[in-house]
């Protein structure tokens, strides 16, 4: 069985984000950059059905050299092997339509993303994979089982769960709670650095979309206290100034 | 030429998030001089149905096929790109809810379309056609242009206002050919809590973390959101530790909401916390710790140990909702 992981690299998630002055760029300079955590959940997850089914995981993400730090931290993590699909991803499409052309000539029977990045809180490209390829993808998933040629899939819906059965090949989004996080030791660090990483190139798609400009939220006028003897006052204030109850 | 819009429902009935994305399609018809096009799949009554129209939908199409009646992303965003073009809609607007944020990016694939995702406002179309959406786990905004003639456009729930602007609308039965390949997956159990708030639409959520000090103690969290009408929420160190469900969990790797209220308790505000929370419009905070960092992310503070003051809360929530009554 072979598994795929899309992995992307992102600003840690403690970091401060401050724009160029026309807001037109994020300012990268004292910014680490993270494997997204929701994807560190999908390798773990990976890897977990690997050992369970002597799998082999391979990690794929579209950017330019900067993220290898990102893909070296996965193959100690885990994987078998990686592949980064040389090209700056411009939106969701484009970085689908990479993976897509590739997995099109490498088949694959799981591949496994984070349900969202944490830089762009996007969803949409594990979807638009699924949607290229003709797959069935569970975003939500919870929980993932192999039985076989089939799966069977927890996935959150709203107020609830479906349990879901599905033959393979098909695309799970992972977050919290779907593996335990891993983490990688020195023997892991040290076997990243010589298992391989081949660099593709990419193919030429135009985005549909175009990032103009960032703004960062005003801040919230500063806190008004009330006191624990005045608590019971909270939704009469929350009324007069704020309408809201 | 027309904009469309697919109205989700939830065992037969719309939800409010299904009338807020109308009033918001119905905003971006007006401004591009376009009529509205409601979409519903499922089984949905005629009467159910008539109150799409409350809210600006000219048409409302109606595809209840006997195989849409089990909710399923591959034959929804057939349908709905099928409804598109027969339509020639021009905008393709859904509620980026769980089943949006799997059929949006769907749709766009089919029609060519570019995806506006996560959307938080209207978008500005003098000239070009640009959209808002939170970027950086809620430190910044990111405004995307879309470039393709067609569009695909996906907000999150409690974003915009529900307007009603009532219109005779016409009910057309909608069907369409669908592929044995949209359903190659089988949903073998669906399992509901129904008599909870859904907590992504919830208006108002009380949420709590450690500083509660055990899952035993969360009947008062409870009592106070049933007393109010809102959804309760946890912290990541609450689920972790299995106090409360994963499903509860807002912040950077759980949910991120937007409600009109959020009181947070006994959460200390980390940042990956603040990451779920931020775009909330009133944020109250209770701790017993004044240097807790989330009163500064806070527009109300309350400095005072949460086994105090909720109970005080719910007398008084009990009273001023008897007051209103």
């Amino acid at each position: 069985m072979k598994i795929l992981v899309c992995i992307s690299s992102v600003p840690d998630t403690t970091a401060k984000i401050n724009f160029s002055s026309d807001n037109k760029e994020l300012i990268s300079t004292g910014v680490t950059y993270i494997l997204n955590p929701y994807d560190e959940i999908a390798l773990s997850k990976a890897i977990d059905l690997a050992t369970q089914s002597n799998a082999t995981v391979t990690v794929i993400n579209v950017g330019d050299a900067s993220t290898e730090p990102v893909i070296r931290k996965a193959l100690a993590i885990g994987a078998n092997d990686a592949v980064r699909i040389n090209s700056v991803p411009s939106d969701s499409f484009t970085v689908a339509s990479n993976i897509a052309a590739y997995v099109k000539k490498t088949p694959f029977d799981i591949i496994l993303c984070g349900r969202e990045s944490s830089d762009y809180n996007g969803s949409g490209m594990p979807v638009m994979l699924a949607e290229i390829l003709g797959m069935p993808c569970f975003l939500f998933a919870k929980s993932l089982t192999i039985n076989g040629s089939n799966a069977t899939l927890d996935c959150e819906i709203e107020g609830g769960k479906e349990v879901i059965t599905s033959p393979m090949p098909f695309i799970a989004g992972a977050s919290e709670g779907m593996a335990e996080w891993k983490i990688p030791n020195m023997r892991g660090i040290m076997s990243a650095r010589t298992k391989p990483l081949v660099v593709e190139e990419s193919v030429a798609i135009n985005a549909g979309t175009k990032l103009v400009s960032y703004d960062k939220p005003s801040p919230r006028s500063s806190v008004k206290m009330i006191s624990v003897e005045d608590a019971g006052k909270l939704f009469e204030i929350l009324r007069e100034e704020k309408k809201i109850i | 030429m027309s904009v469309l819009v697919y109205i989700e429902n939830a065992e037969g009935r719309f939800k409010k998030s299904s009338f807020e994305i109308i009033s918001f399609a119905e905003a971006i018809a007006k401004k591009m001089n376009l009529p509205l096009v409601a979409l519903s799949i499922g089984k949905v009554s005629d009467e159910e149905l008539k109150k799409a129209s409350q809210y600006g939908a000219t048409k409302i199409l109606n595809a209840d096929a006997e195989n849409l009646l089990v909710q399923s992303h591959q034959p929804y965003a057939t349908v709905i790109a099928e409804a598109a073009k027969a339509e020639k809609a021009k905008i393709v607007v859904m509620t980026a809810g769980f089943n949006g944020k799997c059929i949006a990016p769907r749709v766009s694939v089919k029609l060519g379309a570019a995806l506006g995702e996560n959307v938080i406002d209207l978008p500005s179309m003098d000239g070009n056609f640009v959209v808002k959406k939170g970027a950086f786990s809620g430190k910044a905004f990111a405004f995307v242009e879309l470039l393709s003639d067609v569009k695909v456009i996906s907000m999150i729930p409690n974003s915009f206002k529900v307007i009603p602007a009532p219109l005779e609308a016409l009910i057309v039965s909608f069907q369409t050919q669908l592929p044995a390949s949209d359903f190659t997956s089988k949903v073998i159990e669906t399992i509901r809590s129904t008599d909870k708030v859904s907590l992504p639409e919830a208006e108002l959520v009380v949420s709590a973390g450690r500083g509660l000090k055990g899952p035993e103690n969360w009947g008062m969290i409870e009592e106070l959101a049933n007393v109010i009408g809102a959804a309760t929420a946890c912290s990541k160190p609450v689920s972790d530790s299995g106090w409360r469900p994963h499903s509860e969990h807002v912040g950077q790797t759980g949910i991120a909401i937007s409600p009109n209220l959020y009181i947070a308790i006994g959460i200390s505000g980390a940042i990956q916390h603040l990451a779920g929370v931020s775009s909330s419009k009133v944020i109250v905070v209770i701790n017993k710790d004044p240097e807790a960092p989330f009163f500064k992310a806070a527009d109300y503070g309350i400095v005072g140990d949460a086994f105090e003051v909720v109970p005080a809360l719910i007398k008084a929530a009990k009273e001023f909702k008897a007051n209103q009554n």
